[in-house]
């Protein structure tokens, strides 16, 4: 029911908003797609990922070379780059910090990843091809055929269309017997462990599945924006998008999205009201979110049975 | 026909020997006991054969197989299981799901993601859940339960994969006399699926239940044999009974 109304609005929303205010929707939706991979390895998997800019933000460098060095704008050669980067860079990272003989611990694998972020934004700032400091600017507008896609209602419903289809996906999935999985990883590896999963492999694929939607977004991203800058690969977007998920409620996709949308709607509320000391308003705002609701702002509308859902069989959703 | 057999095993942590050249062998279809005072090794050398330690000299072998260094994961798929001392059920998880992860655990990524084999396995976790009583909560979370339940439903999560070595420690801890009971009933009908290695403290329900048993004291086995055997050696009345 939750779904169906937040689907409808976003349907309409363009029909209702000023043009800037469309352009700053789509950006929020792809930032929505980002906080889903986030959830998927934080939320139903249990993996601390305090790295996921990295993939966002190398497959966003990774279409913005494409375009600029090899003219390829193209949506169908583009947007699978974006997804196989961020999945290639999941999988090195995921299978550097997830794939040992025993279980790497939660704090191992978010320093490891965090560093990662760290080490990535370095790098970018200190690449004279990637741009350095200043990132790759202009990048050229992603194409269908001969269509230029420029931002406004049809980037708008192209970023809602697949955040639909991975929400629909990874809804599936979640609630798969592989969900189940998930779950039983999240709330006890040792447990399953002794079962027969193969934990490592179950939280690589997890954390690598991840990596993908968070390339998918990062393309989208780089082509709304027209550039890419170092901060896209960093500790800062990797940090914002942890809070977008707890703010909205881990472990529940709707949560990402909602969290997703209520932080960017309330920042940009803010910053227009209290030029200078809005950050500290959120900070605020966030905080007591995250004491007094902390399942998040998706425990006032759905029980705790109904978060953790049902796997392999009818939902009671 | 031997099941299991370790050889030897020392577990050393730091400074401490926790076990001294443990041997143990267990047949098809025996139902062993693991006895002696508290920290004499028998939770170490469970863990030694269920993987959760590695010994630091000696072998385990299963099957005929040295799985000395295989991982809990390995020996789970090669037909071990385990219920851990502190009940280890997953308590935001319903009753019905609990049982359908140990269940599922052999299902192929692919056919788990495609949730291929629910209905195959949807008779089996009901058959679980009336066997051990708790099919009436089936859809509540394990968290729900009293203590004395979550261990049986740990029980049939272990139980559930049909294993052929089931390996419990200490399944009666916190259980009331009736519940003590009532587990011993639970227990019985498996004999004729599966051996049985369980540590315990409670000496008449072990005796009620095991063919044989082992005493270990101070990391060493002191006595292995029938419970009659065992029950009637000086040494063990001496070392364990008395203290008991």
């Amino acid at each position: 029911m939750i779904e169906i109304a937040v689907l409808v609005i976003g349907l309409l929303l363009p029909l209702v908003l000023q043009d800037y205010l469309t352009v700053y929707a789509t950006r929020v939706l792809i930032l929505c797609l980002f906080a889903l991979s986030f959830d998927l390895v934080w939320g139903y998997a249990g993996i601390m990922s305090f790295g996921q800019a990295v993939f966002f933000g190398s497959a966003g460098y990774g279409v913005a070379l494409l375009a600029r060095d090899l003219g390829i704008t193209s949506i169908l050669l583009v947007l699978p780059a974006g997804i196989l980067i961020g999945f290639a860079f999941a999988l090195l990272l995921g299978g550097f910090l997830l794939l040992g003989r025993h279980p790497a611990s939660v704090i191992f694998v978010a320093l490891g990843t965090l560093t990662g972020s760290y080490a990535c934004d370095r790098l970018a700032r200190g690449w004279y091809y990637l741009g350095g400091q200043n990132g790759i600017p202009s990048i050229p507008p992603m194409t269908i055929g001969s269509y230029e896609l420029t931002e406004g209602p049809a980037y708008y419903y192209m970023a809602i269309g697949f955040l639909i289809v991975v929400y629909l996906l990874c809804r599936f999935l979640m609630r798969s017997q592989f969900g189940l999985a998930l779950a039983g990883l999240r709330e006890n590896e040792q447990r399953i462990a002794f079962f027969g999963y193969k934990v490592q492999h179950l939280k690589a694929i997890i954390f690598s599945l991840s990596g993908a939607i968070a390339g998918l977004a990062g393309s989208l991203y780089a082509f709304h924006e027209g550039f890419v800058w170092p901060n896209m690969l960093g500790v800062v977007i990797s940090t914002q998008v942890v809070l977008y998920v707890l703010f909205g409620g881990s472990g529940t996709l709707i949560g990402a999205v909602i969290g997703t949308v209520v932080i960017e709607a309330v920042s940009f509320w803010l910053s227009n009201s209290y030029q200078d000391i809005w950050p500290i308003i959120l900070g605020v705002l966030l905080l007591l979110v995250i004491l007094f609701r902390p399942a998040g702002l998706v425990s006032l509308l759905l029980s705790e049975r109904e978060r953790v859902g049902s796997f392999g069989r009818p939902g009671k959703r | 026909m031997t099941l299991l057999e370790a050889k030897g095993l020392i577990k050393i942590f730091g400074k401490l020997t926790a076990l001294n050249g443990a041997d143990l062998t267990i047949a098809a279809n025996e139902f062993h006991g693991l006895i002696g005072p508290n920290g004499s090794g028998k939770s170490t050398l469970m863990k030694c054969i269920a993987g959760a330690e590695t010994p630091t000299q000696g072998t385990v072998t299963f099957g005929g197989h040295d799985i000395t260094q295989a991982s809990p994961a390995e020996r789970a798929r090669d037909g071990m299981s385990l219920k851990f001392q502190i009940t280890s059920v997953l308590p935001a998880l319903t009753l019905y799901d609990n049982i359908l992860l140990a269940l599922q655990a052999q299902t192929s990524l692919l056919n788990l993601a495609l949730s291929r084999t629910r209905g195959v396995l949807h008779d089996k976790v009901m058959a679980m859940l009336e066997q051990f009583r708790l099919v009436d909560r089936a859809h509540e979370p394990a968290s729900a339960l009293s203590h004395g339940q979550q261990q049986w439903l740990e029980i049939a999560m272990a139980l559930a994969p049909e294993p052929k070595l089931l390996l419990l420690d200490e399944p009666t801890g916190g259980m009331s006399l009736e519940e003590r009971r009532v587990t011993g009933e639970l227990l019985q009908p498996i004999k004729a699926r599966c051996s049985l290695v369980i540590v315990e403290h409670d000496l008449d329900f072990i005796r009620d239940i095991c063919d044989r048993l082992t005493v270990l004291d101070q990391g060493q086995i002191l006595q292995t044999g029938s419970v009659q055997h065992v029950q009637s050696c000086p040494k063990v009345q001496e070392v364990y009974l008395r203290r008991a």
